[in-house]
């Protein structure tokens, strides 16, 4: 056999070339391209009374300015809501340059193009825009007491409203023998990849074709968005996602304004145009996440057990809703985690605000979170309240509430964010728990806790779990292809954002097809190659792409056995594929090579290589049927896809020890553990890297990031001096431990794995301060001085 | 985030880079680490940028006299490492620890650094609290700025337009002197939310001297002599809150940050006195 790559920590292929400077990120392209820059809202709300652009005009190498007013057809129309929801009462969307109304600081108002990036900035700095300065809507309790309307025609500021119940929740917590509530409060902060978005296109004028490379998660979304905006036929717009320096959710979204300006000025100006974001835009104009209130009220019986759960959440959607509701319906759906509370109900009502809107935050280009960490919070910090109202251990009460295996599959009663039943597929939440607890130590912990004590030092210990729906469908697809020369094509739709996916789907394809991994070529996220695609988010990318690329591959595998067994006269069912040479089981003198065969899978034979050479020797075909049999196609190559009946589940739990400096309230980390289970594993060592980059977001999260706003809606900190996006020396040490249960849902039983990082982030440090400081956490992320603040104040209560 | 436009020059004199300076909205270009931001962010849009980094005659560190001197295109990174530093200024070493990370170290100037004024900067901290001198060169001929007189705002130093800081001259300090900075700052290598430098002198065991210069709670570096207060902390945190005013910002409170100031000092001379002590043994 040929070793098997499936399963095996595989060096990623990607990276000689990307950590040589061999990468093509958006910016690397066109230089020759026109430059657009865009004169941004410094208001938060405002009404625009007059642009003049009479000094602007001057600036040489000014090729043009354009304000809605200039904006042709659909183009002029707003931006459309990608995601309606029933409970989206009111969405509402922007429009690529801002029609008479801004609603956000950073909302684009002009856009200049110029010969370069440098004159496309003087150029705006010379535009003089007048405002009618109106009141913002700035933070939940802004948008919720309406006094000011972010948007006129949206009463009290509410964009949707959601009730689901699962049994009578509010009975069963009167009647319940314990009831506690809760109010929990998590910041913004934002996805921040290291490169920004982007777009550059390419208009031909003769062929009246436009080509466009966007620094997106979804080319194939962005591709059908662009020809319906610019009324373009599908067949005449291209459009790739080059090399990608991460996503986490923000470039899901779309089409950005960027993404539909850019080409038409393209076309208009008949010549190449590029827009590359800078920092400062990508913090007041791309998308935040996460700002969300909780209420919550809980019975429970004397052993911890939840009768009844009854969550009241407000989100804020900032000031616009392309991308629907799907936070707040994923932190509904997604906040039990692995609990079975009696009944639950859930309602959350989404705000504006005149802030930047939010997307699904997520993961090193895989997504990363989304709402997730919002409802584990809620859900750990209930369970840690109860237990310690009960005086009973954390994980005590957590085991006594975790859904058990033999309960698989299990239906929580709830519609998932992909419109079908909720329902758990696997996962084994007692084995995880007694891991963690093992890894960290948790039954030793009150030595280790005294033994800080006697130094005079501070410690505590926190956990969380949390489940997370992975592989959201509906689709992907996989196009497996061998060439005449041994060169294995393999294309899918979706794109990378440095995942990894050149390495594992070749890691796939290599083990379905028996070829050594150097001869695979994995091609993503471009239209040109796989036009079918979804995009990649909800940690799908591994679930959906490779399992059509394992189908396609299984398929040329198929093929290529059948044409090897009449070329060698023997039953495909005796033939092996090793090395890239099929061959018959047991008789390795009686081979041919995948090569050969990709040969004469194609009746036209030109002998341009070695490999057609060496096909001549060999007859293929029935020369009572045509050269291309009915059922037939020439070529070694196949095409399938994935569509799973529903998402997949994968799971895993979090403990940390901390200690907090007594005068200065610093919290250090001095372990982090991590049990995690996304089913089967295609490269351990991607996974473990997936689980490293999320752990950082999850202490990011926590302890660092948040979106500072002012009562006038100015972002105070939209710089990475002042957004604390923590380094590689405030990142622990990540200690993983792997529990594989299958996915009995997908031929390669695996589950999703780009999230689990960072969902339980808040909710685990929010513990173990908790743990350590004695008092209650209810608002996250928190700071030393936020921390410091908090003692003083409960030493004054107390 | 592109600059605005403005005139390169790169001199090959120290006088072709003072006639630079006199152009009108000139600016000197060091290592770029704080000036290449405020020029992209268009916080700052000077018309002549006078780049010094060809001046090889600024890129020394060396022993003058009972003086320790840096000239101003020597790198962090090198002044870092170097065993004269090492051995007769300490402190200088002892604070370049917090600076940013060694790609910026690798290229910022520990002299720009002063030039630069920031308040939250380590080194005008310790050019402040040792009394270091700094050497100018104008039109009008060279000129030197005691450190005492140098820090005038946030930012704002007595440098006039057209000048150009040669170097920085630090007394040295022989073994009876031991020194510390400590800092709280939310990341590593970030601008501190408060820090202190301590310098003590010790004799036979006896503290005979003992400073600090508190940094990042004003908008120059605040020198207190302690020596009054030092074996009382409460005393001394008295004395040492009277004099600072730090803001509420985003990162942190008012309070919190005076809470930083108590317990660095403490912290900075209890460091200093054993730095002291094991200089001498
Ligand atoms: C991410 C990051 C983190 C940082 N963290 C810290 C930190 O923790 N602590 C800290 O102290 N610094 C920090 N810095 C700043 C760094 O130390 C700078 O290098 C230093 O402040 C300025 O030195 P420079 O040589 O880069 O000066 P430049 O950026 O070239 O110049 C800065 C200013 O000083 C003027 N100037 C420079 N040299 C002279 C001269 N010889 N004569 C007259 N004027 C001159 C310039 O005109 C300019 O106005 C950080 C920088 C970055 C980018």
């Amino acid at each position: 056999m040929t070793t098997k790559s499936f399963g095996e920590p595989i060096l990623r292929k990607e990276d000689p070339r990307l950590v040589s400077g061999q990468g093509r990120y958006l910016d690397d392209l066109g230089h020759d391209a026109l430059a657009a820059a865009f004169l941004r809202s410094p208001h938060a709300s405002a009404r625009i009374l007059d642009i003049d652009v009479t000094d602007a005009l001057e600036v040489p190498g000014l090729i043009g300015i354009y304000t809605y007013e200039d904006l042709e057809g659909r183009v002029a129309e707003p931006l459309p809501l990608l995601i309606p929801h029933p409970a989206l009462l009111n969405g509402r969307t922007g429009y690529p340059l801002a029609n008479e109304y801004v609603r956000h600081v950073g909302e684009a108002i002009v856009m200049v193009i110029a010969e370069d990036r440098y004159v496309a900035e003087d150029v705006v700095d010379l535009i003089k825009v007048s405002y009618e300065i109106l009141k913002p809507v700035v933070g939940i309790e802004n948008a919720k007491a309406a006094h000011n309307a972010v948007h006129p025609s949206v009463p009290n500021n509410v964009s949707a409203h959601s009730v689901k119940e699962v049994g009578d929740a509010r009975a069963m917590i009167e009647s319940a023998p314990h009831k506690l509530s809760l109010d929990l409060f998590i910041e913004r902060s934002a996805c921040s990849p290291l490169e920004g978005k982007g777009v550059y296109a390419i208009w031909e004028e003769d062929s009246q074709e436009l080509r466009l490379w966007s620094s997106t998660q979804t080319s194939t979304g962005v591709r059908a968005a662009v020809a319906a905006k610019l009324d373009l036929p599908l067949q005449k717009v291209e459009c790739i996602a080059p090399d990608v320096g991460g996503g986490f959710g923000v470039k899901i979204m779309h089409p950005w304004p960027e993404e539909v300006l850019i080409p038409w000025a393209a076309r208009k100006l008949k010549r190449p145009v590029k827009w590359s974001e800078d920092r400062r835009e990508h913090f007041i104009s791309s998308a935040h996440e996460r700002a969300q209130e909780h209420h919550i009220e809980v019975g429970f019986d004397e052993e911890g057990r939840i009768l009844g759960l009854d969550v009241t959440f407000f989100h804020d959607n900032g000031a616009y809703t392309p991308y629907g509701i799907i936070i707040p319906l994923i932190t509904s759906t997604q906040l039990l985690g692995p609990y079975k509370p009696a009944s639950y109900r859930v309602e959350f009502t989404s705000l504006f605000t005149n802030t930047v809107l939010v997307i699904p935050y997520r993961g090193a280009g895989r997504p990363r979170g989304a709402g997730r960490p919002q409802g584990v919070f809620a859900m750990e910090r209930t369970v840690d309240a109860i237990a310690k109202y009960l005086k009973l251990d954390r994980t005590v009460v957590r085991e006594r509430n975790f859904i058990q295996p033999h309960e698989m599959p299990y239906d929580l009663g709830l519609i998932f964010q992909d419109g079908r039943p909720l329902e758990y597929d696997s996962g084994d939440f007692p084995a995880s728990m007694a891991m963690l607890k093992k890894m960290v130590g948790w039954d030793d912990f009150e030595t280790m806790r005294s033994e800080y004590a006697a130094m005079g030092r501070k410690i505590g210990i926190g956990v969380a779990c949390y489940v997370e729906g992975t592989g959201v469908g509906p689709y992907e697809g996989g196009f497996v292809q061998v060439e005449t020369s041994g060169r294995i094509n393999v294309a899918t739709g979706l794109t990378s954002q440095g995942q990894g996916h050149q390495t594992v789907f070749a890691q796939i394809v290599a083990d379905e097809l028996g070829v050594p991994i150097e001869d695979v070529f994995v091609t993503t996220g471009d239209t040109r190659r796989f036009p079918y695609a979804v995009g990649t988010f909800a940690s799908r990318a591994a679930v959906m792409s490779g399992n059509a690329i394992a189908l396609a591959a299984r398929q040329v595998r198929d093929k290529a056995l059948r044409l090897a067994g009449e070329a060698l006269e023997c039953d495909p069912q005796d033939l092996e594929i090793v090395d890239g040479i099929i061959r018959v089981k047991g008789d390795h003198t009686k081979s041919i090579a995948l090569k050969t065969v990709a040969v004469l899978s194609n009746p036209l034979r030109y002998a341009f290589d070695e490999s057609a050479k060496a096909a001549t020797q060999f007859a293929v075909g029935d020369t009572s049927k045509p050269p291309v049999p009915e059922d037939q196609e020439p070529g070694l190559e196949g095409k399938d896809y994935y569509s799973p009946m529903a998402s997949t589940f994968a799971n895993g739990m979090h403990a940390v020890i901390i200690e907090i400096l007594p005068e200065t309230a610093e919290v250090k980390i001095l372990r982090y553990v991590v049990v995690h289970d996304c089913g089967r594993v295609i490269n351990p060592m991607i996974v473990e890297g997936q689980i490293h980059g999320g752990v950082a977001q999850g202490v990011a999260g926590a302890l660092y990031e948040r979106m500072a706003y002012d009562e006038s809606g100015q972002l105070q900190n939209a710089s990475f001096m002042d957004f604390l996006m923590p380094y590689s020396t405030e990142i622990p040490t990540v200690e993983a431990g792997h529990l594989e249960t299958p996915s009995p849902l997908n031929p390669l039983g695996i589950k999703g794995a780009g999230e689990a990082g960072v969902i339980p982030g808040s909710a685990v440090f929010a513990s173990a301060i908790e743990d350590a400081e004695g008092f209650e956490i209810r608002r996250m992320p928190i700071s030393p001085s936020e921390l410091w603040e908090l003692r003083r104040t409960m030493k004054e209560n107390a | 985030m592109k600059p605005s436009r403005f005139q390169y020059v790169r001199p090959r004199s120290i006088p072709e880079a003072v006639m630079a300076l006199q152009r009108h909205n000139s600016k000197v270009l060091a290592g770029g680490q704080s000036l290449t931001p405020l020029l992209s962010m268009r916080l700052a849009s000077p018309e002549v940028l006078v780049d010094i980094n060809g001046l090889t005659e600024l890129s020394g560190i060396e022993l003058r006299g009972s003086e320790l001197w840096i000239g101003a295109i020597a790198r962090h990174q090198e002044v870092l490492t170097h065993h004269l530093v090492q051995t007769h200024v300490p402190l200088i070493q002892q604070a370049l620890g917090y600076v940013a990370h060694p790609v910026i170290r690798n290229r910022g100037t520990s002299v720009g650094s002063i030039a630069h004024a920031d308040p939250a900067g380590e080194l005008t901290a310790v050019a402040a609290l040792l009394g270091a001198r700094i050497h100018v060169s104008a039109q009008q001929g060279p000129r030197e700025i005691l450190a005492a007189d140098f820090f005038v705002g946030p930012l704002e130093s007595a440098l006039q337009h057209g000048e150009l800081v040669t170097g920085v001259s630090f007394p040295v300090l022989d073994a009876t002197w031991g020194s510390s900075c400590q800092e709280v700052s939310r990341r590593h290598g970030d601008y501190a939310l408060a820090g202190v430098c301590a310098l003590v002198q010790v004799l036979d065991g006896r503290i005979m001297a003992a400073r600090i210069a508190i940094f990042s709670v004003a908008g120059t570096p605040l020198v207190i002599d302690v020596m009054d207060v030092h074996e009382d902390h409460e005393k001394l945190n008295l004395k040492v809150q009277a004099l600072i005013d730090p803001d509420t910002d985003i990162h942190a409170t008012a309070d919190y940050r005076r809470q930083l100031v108590k317990t660095l000092v403490v912290q900075a001379l209890t460091e200093a006195r054993v730095h002291a002590e094991l200089r001498q043994s």
